[in-house]
C-alpha cells in the first residue's frame, strides 16, 4: 500500500475508493434483493417497476412455515377477529392456514431445513474427525508415495457430483438407501474429507514438532501428546476447517438433487422445486431462502481470516 | 496368559503406547479406505457399465458391446454441441471473473476505512448456495418486475427465455459469484509484492504502464494461474446454476446432458460412457492444478 504523496496520486486514491463503494454496492445489491423481497408484501414483490424502498412485514414468514389454501369466500367477521395477527395477514391475502384440530399444519420447509442441518452437522463431525488424524498422520510420520497419495486424495474432491452420483445411486438402490439422511452424509462426508486432510495438513505442519517431541521425552505416550499437545494446538484450525466443510455441505445442490425426494432432501433442491405449482409466491420463497443463507453470511464473517487458505486448500496462507 | 499380560505391560513398548506405525497406519488407513469405498468403488463399477447397453428403468440384463457408446458418443454432434456450449461458458464465465476479480483487487489494494470490512462483504457471493442464489438471480432478470432491467433501463429486454443470450445471462451471474474468489487469491499476491520494487520504480521515474506490468503482474502471476486453473475445472463442471436458471438448449452444459441421460432418459451405460469422458478430463486438470499449487506453496 503506497503511502499516498503527490497530488494526482492522492486524486487517484479516491476515485479507486469511491470506485471501491460503488462495486460493493453493486456487489451486495442482489443479497439486498433476496432479503428485501423476504419482507415485501407479495403485491411489491413484482411490481412494475419494482419497489426499493417500502414499510418491512413478516407475512412472508408465517406463509414460509404454514401450509395454506385459498379462500373459496370470505372469511366470517367473527373467525377473522378472534383469529391471532399472523393469522389475519393470511386471511388479508386471500388464503386461511391449514389446520387439524386446533393445531396449524407446517408446511415442508421446517423439515427440508432440519434434513440440512442433520445431514450438514454429521457430515462435518466426520470429515473433520477422520481428516485431521489423517492430516496428522502425513504431517508427523513418512508415508511412501506421499505426494501421489494426496493427489488420490484431492483428486477424489475434484470429481464432477454427476459423475460419481450415476454409480452411487445404483448402489444405493441395490441396498434401499437412496433418499436416506445416512446416503446423503456420507456422499458429503466423502466430498469434505479430502478437503479437510490437505486444510488440517496446513494447519498441523505449522505447529513446532519440538512441541510433541518434548512431550514424548517427558514419558507422554504418542497418542497422549496428539491428543494433549497437537489438538489443542490445533483447535483454531479445526473450527475453520469445520466450519467450511459445513458450508460446503449446507449449500451442496447436485447430489441432493439426484440421492433424495422426500424424506431425506435437504432444503437447496427443495426450495427450486417450490416454483412452478400455480403462481409464484417470490416473498415465501424470499423468506426461506433469506433463513437458509443467513447462517453462512455469519459464519463467512467468523471465517474471514481464513477464507483464502480454505478456498487453496491450506495451500496460501496469509 | 497372566505371565504374558504382566510381560507386555512391563516391557518398554506397551509404557509408550501404540507404536508409531500402529498410529499412523490407524490414521490414515481408514481415510484411505473410505474414500476408495465410495469414490473408487463406484468409478470402477461405472466403467464396467460404460461397455454396457444397460438401462437401470429396466429389468433387462445388461448386454457388452465394447466401446460402441463410446464411438456413437464421440461421433454425435449433440454431444460435441453440449462441449461448445461448455467451452463458450468457460470462457466469458471465467474471463469474466479474472478482469472483474483482478480489476476490483487493484482497487482494493490500498488503505482505507473499513477495508476488512468491505472485503469480506465483497467475498460474500461465493459462500453460498449456487443453486439458491441463482434461483433469485432469475427473478432479478425477469423481463417485466426485475430490479437489473429497471437498473439499466432496458425496458423488458429478455434474458433468460432469450435463447442467444441465457448463456450470458448464467455466465454474469457465475462472474458475480466467483470473481470475488480470484480477488482474494489477487488481494495475497498484490499484498506480498515488496514495497521497495515500487519505491525503486518510482526514483527511476518508472510510468504507471510500466511498474505493473514489469512488477505488480509478473509477481502475481503465480496465484492469478491458480485462480484461472480452479475456475476452468470448476466452470467445465458446472451444473447447478444453468440447471436451476434456465431450460434451454443453448444453456445445456456437458454436466446437464449427462444428468438428463442418466437420471432422466437413463440411458446409464451411455452416460457412464459420457461420465468417463467428463472424468479424464477433469483429472488432467486437477494434476495440472496440483502441479501449480505445491510450486506456490514451496516459496
Amino acid at each position: 500500500m503506497a503511502a499516498v504523496r503527490t497530488r494526482s496520486q492522492r486524486i487517484l486514491h479516491r476515485v479507486a475508493v469511491a470506485a471501491v463503494i460503488v462495486i460493493t454496492l453493486i456487489f451486495l445489491s442482489p443479497i439486498y434483493w433476496i432479503t428485501s423481497t423476504a419482507f415485501k408484501s407479495r403485491a411489491i414483490a413484482t411490481s412494475v417497476p419494482p419497489t426499493v424502498i417500502f414499510s418491512p412485514e413478516i407475512t412472508s414468514f408465517v406463509k414460509l412455515f404454514t401450509r395454506r389454501v385459498q379462500l373459496t369466500k370470505p372469511v366470517e367477521p367473527d373467525v377473522y377477529e378472534a383469529a391471532p395477527w399472523w393469522e389475519k395477514r393470511i386471511y388479508d391475502g386471500g388464503e386461511r392456514v391449514l389446520k387439524v384440530g386446533d393445531s396449524v399444519q407446517l408446511s415442508q420447509y421446517p423439515n427440508r431445513f432440519q434434513n440440512s442441518l442433520i445431514i450438514a452437522i454429521t457430515s462435518t463431525l466426520l470429515a473433520v474427525s477422520m481428516g485431521t488424524l489423517t492430516a496428522y498422520g502425513f504431517s508427523r510420520f513418512r508415508i511412501a508415495g506421499e505426494p501421489d497419495l494426496l493427489f488420490f486424495i484431492l483428486s477424489t474432491r475434484m470429481l464432477p457430483p454427476v459423475v460419481v452420483a450415476i454409480p452411487m445411486f445404483l448402489m444405493y438402490r441395490a441396498v434401499g438407501m437412496t433418499d436416506t439422511h445416512i446416503g446423503l452424509i456420507i456422499l458429503y462426508t466423502a466430498f469434505n474429507l479430502s478437503f479437510s486432510v490437505w486444510l488440517m495438513k496446513g494447519f498441523i505442519d505449522e505447529i513446532p514438532k519440538e512441541y510433541e517431541e518434548a512431550a514424548l521425552v517427558d514419558g507422554y505416550t504418542r497418542l497422549q501428546a496428539f491428543f494433549k499437545i497437537v489438538l489443542p494446538e490445533a483447535a483454531t484450525g479445526i473450527a475453520a476447517t469445520a466450519v467450511f466443510c459445513f458450508i460446503v455441505a449446507w449449500n451442496e445442490y447436485a447430489f441432493a438433487l439426484m440421492m433424495t425426494n422426500r424424506r431425506a432432501q435437504t432444503a437447496p433442491p427443495f426450495i427450486p422445486a417450490q416454483i412452478g405449482s400455480g403462481l409464484t409466491d417470490w416473498t415465501a420463497i424470499a423468506a426461506g431462502t433469506f433463513l437458509f443463507l443467513l447462517p453462512v453470511a455469519i459464519f463467512t464473517f467468523a471465517l474471514r481470516n481464513h477464507l483464502l487458505r480454505g478456498v487453496t486448500f491450506g495451500a496460501i496462507r496469509k | 496368559m497372566a505371565a504374558m499380560a504382566k510381560l507386555t505391560a512391563d516391557s518398554r513398548a506397551a509404557a509408550r503406547g501404540w507404536s508409531d506405525l500402529t498410529i499412523r497406519n490407524l490414521f490414515i488407513i481408514p481415510t484411505i479406505l473410505f474414500l476408495i469405498v465410495f469414490n473408487i468403488f463406484p468409478l470402477i463399477y461405472s466403467l464396467g457399465y460404460s461397455f454396457t447397453d444397460f438401462r437401470a428403468s429396466v429389468s433387462e440384463p445388461a448386454n457388452f458391446v465394447g466401446l460402441q457408446n463410446y464411438r456413437e458418443l464421440l461421433a454425435d454432434p449433440y454431444i460435441w454441441r453440449n462441449f461448445s456450449v461448455t467451452a463458450k461458458y468457460v470462457i466469458v464465465s471465467v474471463g469474466g471473473q479474472m478482469i472483474v476479480g483482478f480489476g476490483v483487487a487493484l482497487l482494493l489494494n490500498r488503505a482505507f476505512p473499513f477495508k476488512g470490512l468491505v472485503t469480506t462483504l465483497l467475498l460474500l457471493p461465493m459462500m453460498m448456495s449456487m443453486a439458491v442464489v441463482g434461483l433469485f438471480w432469475k427473478l432479478l432478470y425477469d423481463p417485466s418486475w426485475g430490479i437489473i432491467n429497471y437498473a439499466l433501463g432496458l425496458g423488458t429486454f429478455d434474458w433468460l427465455s432469450n435463447p442467444d443470450m441465457a448463456l450470458y445471462a448464467i455466465a454474469i451471474t457465475d462472474i458475480w459469484m466467483w470473481a470475488p474468489f480470484v480477488m482474494l487469491l489477487s488481494l495475497a499476491g498484490l499484498s506480498a509484492v515488496p514495497q521497495h520494487l515500487y519505491e525503486a520504480a518510482a526514483i527511476d521515474r518508472a510510468g504507471r504502464w510500466y511498474t505493473f506490468t514489469r512488477i505488480t503482474l509478473p509477481l502475481v502471476a503465480p496465484l492469478l494461474l491458480i485462480a484461472l486453473i480452479f475456475r476452468t475445472m470448476e466452470a467445465f463442471k458446472t451444473f447447478d446454476l444453468a440447471f436451476i436458471m434456465s431450460g434451454q438448449p443453448t444453456t445445456e452444459v456437458i454436466a446437464i446432458r449427462l444428468y438428463k441421460m442418466a437420471f432422466q432418459e437413463w440411458q446409464t451405460g451411455r452416460s457412464c460412457a459420457l461420465a468417463y469422458i467428463m472424468l479424464i478430463i477433469v483429472l488432467a486438470i486437477t494434476n495440472i492444478y496440483v502441479k501449480y499449487l505445491n510450486r506456490v506453496k514451496e516459496r
